[in-house]
C-alpha cells in the first residue's frame, strides 16, 4: 500500500516541528479563550438544573474530560498503527505524546465523576456505575501503554511493540465499553440518575456545554502540539537542522 | 504446509510440557491455594447476616468472584514465559525463518498451552466451588463458562506475552497490560454462574463469551505474530 | 529459483542499533560457490547485518536481494532457502539430540537422514541425552547438525566457530567446503577468519 506524496512532508522532523509551531499559538489561545467562555457561561450564566440542582454543572467538565480522554486513546492507536505499518517514526512520536495527555484527561473525568458522584449517590465511587468503571479501565489501558514503552530501553523498539499493543487496545476497546454497559444494567437502580444519559438540554445549557467540549478538544491539540515538538527534540538530538534551530534561539 | 507446521510445533510444545511439569503445575496449584484460602479472609457470620435470614447467597455470590479472578491470574503466571522461552534459546528465531507460517506456529503454540494450562482448570474449577457453597447447577455453569472463556484468555495473554519478550521483569507488565482487556470475559463469565446459581436461564452471557472466544482466535495470533517478529528485531 | 540466480545482493545499506549507526553504505554481492567472511571488531554489526540479511530485521535504508528479490517479499519456500545460525544454538533443552533434529527435519521437509548426520557430528552416542545435559561444544554441534538439514542453498553463520573444539572447527570448514562446492553460498560473520578462509573467499571487513 502506498502512501500519497504530499504524506510524506509529515515524515520530515524539521517541517513537522515548524508547522507545530506555527500552529501551537492559535490552538493554544483559541483554547484558552473557549475555556474561559464556557467555563463562566456554564457555571455562572446557565439556569441550575430542576433535578439536580447546581450539583449538574459537572457537565460542563466531566464529559469532555472522559471525551477527550477516548479521543485520545484513538489517535494515539491510529497513530501507533499508521507508524507500525509504513515504518514512520513521526507518527510513533504523535503516539507517545498523545498517551501521558489521554492519561491525564481519562483520570481527570474519574476524579470529576467521584466528585460528582458524592452528593448525587452519597458516595464517591458508585460501584455500579458503567461510566467510572468503563474510566477506570481505559486509565488502565493507558497506564499498560506507557508501562510496556517504559520497560524497554531502545525506542525503535519500544516504538514497534507499544504500537500493536495500543492497536489491540483499540480493538477492546468497544468490547470493554460494550460489556460493561451490559454489566450494569444488571442493578442499575432506576431512581438515580446517570451520568451517562444525556438530558434533553435546553439551549442555555447546551450552548456553553458544546464550547466546553470544543474549549478541552482545542486543549488536547495544544498540548499534543508542545509535547510533540518536545518528543522530536529528544528524538532529533545532535542533527544539525535541531542545532541550528538552538542556534538561532540563543542569537 | 501450515496444518503440517500446526501439528509439529503442537506436538513439540506438548512434549515440552509433559517434561517440565512444574511450570505449568504451578499455576494450576497457585489457583487452589488462591481459591482455597480467600474464606480465611472472610469473616463468614458477617456474610451469612448480609443475606440475610442465614442463607448462604453472599458466599457463594463472593466465591463466584474468586474463582473467576484466581482463574484469570493463574492463566497470567501460567502463560509468561509462552514465548520468552523460545526466544531465549533462539528455536523462535529458527521458526520465523522457517518455510513453516509464522500464524500457524502460533496456532500451534496456543493450542498445545491451551491444553496443558486451561484444560485442568476447566476441572479444577468447580472442585473449588464446593468450598463456597456452590450448588451442583452453578458448578457445571462455571466449568462450561471457564471452558468458553479459557482460548480467549489464552489469546489475551499469550499477546502480553509476545509484547514483553525482550523486557526483563515482564510478569508484572503483562498484568497491567492484559487484566484491563479481560474485563468482558470477567463479566460475562460471572454473570452466567450468577444466573445458573439463581436458577435462571444463562444463554445471553454464554453467546457473548462465544463469540468473543471466536474474535480472539481468529484475530489475535494475527497480532501476536507480529509481536513476535518485533521482539526479534 | 535456478542456482545462478540465487545470488545475495547487498546494496547501500546503512544499519543501526538503537540510535547508534554501525555501518552506512555497505554494497556487496555473493552468488552460488562463493563466501563472504564479514569481520570487524566487537559492536561494529556484525550480527546485526547477519539477522538483517536474514530478515529477522529491516535496514535502516538501502536493500538486500536473494534471487532478484527483496529478502522481506519471500515466500515461504524460498526463505527455506536460506538458513541462519545466530549465537544461540535453537534447540530445546527438555527434549533430546534427536527430536531436536527431527523436528527441524520435518519443520524444513528435509530428505537428509537424521541418524547419518548425528553420526556426522559424532553425537550418535548421545541421541537419546535431553540437550540441557550436553556441553556447549556439543550444543554447537548438533545446532550445526541442524544446519546441515536444512538443506538451504545460502547459509549465514554467526561465528560458528565459537565453543568448538579443533576437531569440531574442521569438521564445519569441511562442511562450509562441501557446501560452497556444491554451488552453495555462506556469509559467515566473525573476528577470527583463520581456518574459514578459502581461495577466493571474499573479505567484507566492517
Amino acid at each position: 500500500m502506498k502512501l500519497p506524496r504530499w504524506f510524506h512532508r509529515f515524515g520530515s522532523p524539521p517541517y513537522v516541528y515548524n508547522l507545530a509551531d506555527a500552529i501551537a499559538p492559535w490552538l493554544g489561545w483559541a483554547a484558552l479563550v473557549g475555556i474561559a467562555v464556557g467555563a463562566y457561561w456554564g457555571l455562572f450564566v446557565a439556569p441550575p438544573d430542576f433535578r439536580q440542582g447546581e450539583v449538574y454543572r459537572i457537565i460542563y467538565i466531566h464529559p469532555q474530560t472522559a471525551y477527550v480522554g477516548m479521543m485520545a486513546y484513538t489517535l494515539m492507536a491510529v497513530s501507533a498503527g499508521i507508524g507500525f505499518i509504513w515504518r514512520i517514526k513521526l507518527a510513533h512520536a504523535v503516539a507517545v505524546s498523545a498517551a501521558p495527555i489521554g492519561a491525564s484527561f481519562t483520570f481527570c473525568a474519574l476524579v470529576t465523576g467521584a466528585i460528582w458522584g458524592r452528593p448525587t449517590w452519597g458516595t464517591y465511587w458508585e460501584w455500579g456505575d458503567p461510566r467510572l468503571m468503563f474510566e477506570l479501565l481505559l486509565l488502565f489501558l493507558f497506564l499498560g501503554y506507557l508501562a510496556l514503552r517504559a520497560a524497554f530501553d531502545d525506542r525503535d523498539k519500544a516504538d514497534r511493540v507499544s504500537a500493536v499493543l495500543a492497536v489491540v487496545g483499540v480493538v477492546n476497546v468497544p468490547i470493554i465499553h460494550y460489556s460493561v454497559e451490559w454489566w450494569n444494567t444488571l442493578h442499575q437502580d432506576p431512581t438515580v440518575s446517570n451520568l451517562s444519559e444525556a438530558p434533553s438540554m435546553d439551549t442555555s445549557m447546551l450552548l456553553p456545554f458544546l464550547i466546553m467540549v470544543l474549549g478541552f478538544t482545542l486543549l488536547f491539540y495544544w498540548l499534543l502540539l508542545r509535547r510533540l515538538q518536545a518528543e522530536i527534540i529528544d528524538r532529533e538530538r545532535g542533527t544539525r537542522w535541531l542545532q541550528s534551530l538552538a542556534n538561532e534561539g540563543a542569537g | 504446509m501450515p496444518l503440517r507446521s500446526f501439528k509439529l510445533v503442537f506436538a513439540r510444545d506438548l512434549r515440552i510440557a509433559f517434561r517440565r511439569v512444574s511450570e505449568w503445575g504451578n499455576p494450576l496449584l497457585f489457583f487452589i491455594a488462591v481459591s482455597g484460602m480467600f474464606p480465611l479472609a472472610l469473616s463468614p457470620d458477617r456474610l451469612m447476616m448480609a443475606a440475610g435470614e442465614g442463607e448462604l447467597y453472599g458466599l457463594q455470590s463472593l466465591g463466584i468472584g474468586v474463582l473467576w479472578m484466581a482463574a484469570l491470574l493463574s492463566a497470567l503466571m501460567g502463560l509468561d514465559r509462552l514465548f520468552l522461552s523460545d526466544v531465549e534459546d533462539g528455536s523462535m528465531e529458527q521458526l520465523v525463518l522457517s518455510p513453516a507460517p509464522l500464524l500457524s506456529v502460533v496456532y500451534g503454540k496456543l493450542a498445545a498451552h491451551w491444553l496443558v494450562s486451561a484444560l485442568p482448570l476447566i476441572f479444577l474449577v468447580p472442585i473449588l466451588g464446593i468450598v463456597y457453597q456452590l450448588p451442583a447447577p452453578a458448578l457445571a455453569m462455571i466449568a462450561f463458562a471457564v471452558f468458553l472463556a479459557t482460548p480467549t484468555l489464552t489469546v489475551l495473554v499469550a499477546i502480553g506475552a509476545a509484547l514483553t519478550v525482550n523486557i526483563r521483569s515482564a510478569a508484572a507488565v503483562i498484568g497491567l497490560i492484559v487484566l484491563p482487556l479481560c474485563s468482558p470475559i470477567l463479566i460475562f463469565g460471572a454473570r452466567a454462574t450468577v444466573l445458573a446459581l439463581d436458577g435462571d436461564a444463562a444463554a445471553g452471557p454464554l453467546y457473548l463469551l462465544t463469540s468473543l472466544a471466536f474474535l480472539a482466535v481468529s484475530l489475535g495470533p494475527i497480532a501476536i505474530a507480529a509481536a513476535v517478529r518485533v521482539g526479534l528485531e | 529459483m535456478s542456482p545462478t540466480e540465487a545470488t545475495l545482493e547487498i546494496t547501500d545499506v546503512a544499519l543501526t542499533r538503537g540510535e547508534r549507526a554501525l555501518v552506512a553504505g555497505l554494497s556487496f554481492s555473493v552468488g552460488p560457490g562463493q563466501l563472504a567472511l564479514v569481520t570487524g571488531p566487537n559492536g561494529s554489526g556484525k550480527t546485526t547485518l547477519l539477522r538483517t540479511i536474514a530478515g529477522l530485521a529491516a535496514p535502516e535504508s538501502g536493500e538486500i536481494r536473494y534471487g532478484g528479490r527483496p529478502i522481506a517479499a519471500l515466500e515461504p519456500e524460498e526463505r527455506g532457502q536460506l538458513a541462519y545460525q545466530g549465537h544461540f544454538d535453537g534447540l530445546k533443552k527438555d527434549l533430546t539430540v534427536e527430536e531436536n533434529l527431527l523436528f527441524i527435519s520435518k519443520l524444513r521437509n528435509s530428505s537428509d537422514s537424521v541418524s547419518k548426520i548425528m553420526h556426522g557430528v559424532g553425537l550418535s552416542a548421545f541421541r537419546d541425552r535431553a540437550v540441557r545435559h550436553l556441553s556447549a561444544g556439543q550444543k554447537r554441534r548438533a545446532a550445526l547438525a541442524g544446519l546441515r538439514l536444512s538443506g538451504s542453498r545460502l547459509w549465514l553463520l554467526d561465528e560458528p566457530l565459537t565453543n568448538l573444539d579443533s576437531a569440531g572447527r574442521e569438521l564445519v570448514a569441511s562442511w562450509i567446503g562441501e557446501h560452497l562446492d556444491a554451488a552453495g553460498t555462506a556469509v559467515i560473520a566473525t573476528h577470527l577468519a583463520a581456518g574459514l578462509e578459502r581461495p577466493g573467499s571474499m573479505l567484507v571487513e566492517l
